[in-house]
């Protein structure tokens, strides 16, 4: 990296919003697909007015099914937004930036990325490049926001990698020579190194065995407990989300129907999308039956009128069929969005 | 004994890898034995982790490769007589698997019905068209889904719940009386896997279909097993009736398995912990990293 690049990059660094603004903070977020092609006109909704808030040194868990639209908010919220992926509106503001994130240049953007923004995608051990060992990755990824000449950078890599409880001799392997653990493990190492403010997870231990899985969420707890930041964390098991998420969302059909801290998502859920999500979940210990819901999730690009969960509800009425109900907060940190939901 | 549906006696496979120089040995299934009874249909679950062998144990079974040494028998006869058209179809008849993932069971460029009608054709003697959409609507709405969903439609236009569930579907059209499913709920989300692993449930119970639940989801192997076998690096480290595994392991592999198992019921309590006993662990896993 020449020092003119560096010059660059450090007058396009973006300013941080003022103290005491959330992490996170997501206003009536709309991405869709908009696709026309020979004739035909889609347009699927797959992020339908999405509003939340992630406070520091938090980890916000997103739940749903797949196909309900999590890993497109995940794109959108990391500005990896191509065609036919469109932001139709709202706004997406972090706390280490003074302005909307799609407001920013793409030199600012890669001045943000890594460094105070980190991405943690799925399949995440496929990140790394197969034909060049693990220390490349580093240099890769890291090397131009961590300003120190080789030597010192190495020794600060080595340093963060021994304090998540890896050796340095990880950096001279390569990916085909670790086990899927190993590599999920080195990729938390990659997203971590240069302590960013936030980081974005999509189902990062879902290939994982049960042994190895419960050791990289733990890793992964330490990692964000060390470096402070807060963590949006995607995935579809909620025993997953039970041991790391401090506040958990839940996400059906592109919109956002139940948030709340996770306890009480588990204990009182409100909506009964996530009522279901939580009965169902088999334990060692219990054998009585647990039920399925019928039908399939909706399709995005013609999606049910009103609440998009009225056709599976048992509870339905004919005003779920009528309009969509808005998130309300119905206890304190408590949203959903239902009409049945103060009834029972 | 004549008795049983399945024996695996002693079956050991060994792989060679490596180049030319210094090929190394592994047993990827070492001396493993067990059997399924005839009679009366249970759901008999192998767990391990990757690398435990229970893929290759189930190829052997479905008889895709010999045991390097061991035999399995399959109601008497040893699979390596299955040899020939007609004695290869009776048999694929009588085991039929479920596969890990639907969308690399199918062929994104043919319709799904296609596999359901060559299956009905070939294997359940369907001749008419009327008796070939019957056995295939049939064998749909034991899984819940029927023809008229699912005709004419290719595989990107099915959920993946509804895709491995018309695979189950697939395996149902010739009445086998064992189905291998290796991992069937691994790939399917969290949130409609009960109503695969109910299906199965309903398969032993109403159709007297025993089942071979290959998995490492310990949740799902307690909810519906009658049995289980533990593996690790090939070998079997614990056998017996489900109930008492999964409750009261004894092996120490059995045990870290089990505590490593997320529960719900920990949310809050701060049960995640790094570092402190990863040497214990480690040693216990036989793990070398």
């Amino acid at each position: 990296m020449c020092q003119s690049d560096l010059d660059r990059q450090s007058a396009g660094e973006p300013h941080p919003a003022p103290e005491g603004a959330p992490a996170l903070s997501v206003d009536n977020l709309r991405a869709y697909y908009l696709m026309h092609y020979f004739g035909v006109e889609r347009e699927v909704r797959a992020v339908d007015d999405i509003s939340l808030v992630v406070r520091r040194n938090e980890i916000y868990g997103l739940a749903g099914e797949s196909s309900c639209g999590k890993t497109t908010f995940l794109k959108t919220i990391a500005a990896a937004v191509r065609p036919p992926l469109t932001v139709i509106g709202g706004s997406v503001r972090y706390g280490f930036l003074d302005r909307d994130l799609f407001a920013l240049s793409p030199a600012e953007l890669s001045a943000v990325r890594w460094k105070h923004l980190s991405y943690i995608p799925q399949g995440s051990m496929n990140v790394l490049n197969p034909v060049r060992r693990v220390r490349q990755s580093f240099i890769d990824f890291a090397y131009r926001h961590i300003r120190l000449r080789r030597g010192a950078f190495f020794a600060a890599v080595e340093q963060h990698l021994q304090r998540l409880h890896l050796t340095a001799s990880v950096l001279e392997a390569y990916p085909h020579e670790l086990s899927g653990g190993m590599k999920q493990r080195v990729t938390i190492a990659l997203a971590t190194i240069c302590r960013p403010e936030f980081i974005i997870a999509d189902e990062p231990t879902t290939a994982l065995d049960v042994i190895v899985q419960k050791d990289v969420l733990a890793m992964i707890r330490e990692a964000q407990q060390q470096i402070g930041s807060s963590m949006l964390f995607v995935t579809h098991d909620m025993t997953v989300h039970a041991n790391i998420a401090d506040r958990l969302g839940i996400m059906y059909a592109g919109r956002l129907v139940e948030e709340a801290p996770t306890a009480e998502i588990f204990t009182k859920p409100m909506h009964p999308y996530s009522a279901h999500l939580v009965a169902s979940l088999p334990r060692i210990g219990e054998q009585s039956r647990k039920k399925s819901l019928s039908g399939a999730p909706p399709n995005l690009a013609d999606p049910p009128s009103g609440c998009r969960f009225h056709p599976r509800c048992s509870l339905a009425t004919d005003v779920c069929r009528e309009a969509s109900p808005a998130l309300t907060t119905l206890a304190p940190g408590h949203r959903v969005a239902c009409y049945a939901a103060s009834r029972w | 004994m004549s008795g049983d549906l399945l024996e695996v006696e002693h079956v050991t496979k060994c792989f060679a890898i490596g180049g030319l120089f210094g090929r190394a040995r592994f047993n990827a299934v070492d001396e493993v034995s067990f059997t399924v009874q005839a009679g009366r249909a249970e759901i008999l679950a192998i767990i391990g982790e990757s690398g435990s062998g229970k893929t290759t144990l189930a190829r052997m079974i479905l008889n895709t490769f010999a045991p390097t040494s061991g035999a399995i028998r399959f109601r008497g006869k040893d699979l390596l007589e299955v040899r020939g058209r007609k004695r290869r179809l009776d048999f694929i008849r009588q085991i039929q698997p479920i596969l890990q993932n639907p969308y690399e069971a199918f062929n994104p460029l043919k319709r799904v019905d296609r596999y359901l009608y060559a299956s009905a054709v070939r294997l359940s003697g369907a001749q008419s068209q009327m008796a070939r959409d019957e056995a295939v609507d049939a064998a749909l709405r034991k899984v819940g889904l029927s023809l008229a969903e699912v005709k004419g439609r290719f595989p990107h236009e099915l959920s993946g719940g509804q895709l491995q569930r018309t695979a189950i579907a697939r395996a149902l059209i010739p009445s086998p009386a064992l189905i291998v499913a290796d991992e069937p709920v691994s790939m399917v989300d969290a949130s409609l896997r009960m109503s695969i692993v109910n299906l199965f449930q309903r398969l032993r119970d109403e159709l007297q279909v025993s089942i071979l639940y290959i998995t490492h989801d310990l949740a799902t192997a307690y909810y519906i097993s009658d049995r289980v076998i533990i593996m690790q690096k090939g070998k079997v480290v614990e056998t017996g009736p489900a109930r008492e595994v999964l409750i009261h392991p004894q092996h120490p592999y059995s045990i870290l398995l089990k505590e490593s198992v997320l529960s719900p019921d920990d949310v809050g309590r701060g049960r995640l912990t790094l570092g402190h006993d990863r040497g214990a662990m480690e040693s216990a896993a036989g793990v070398k990293e």
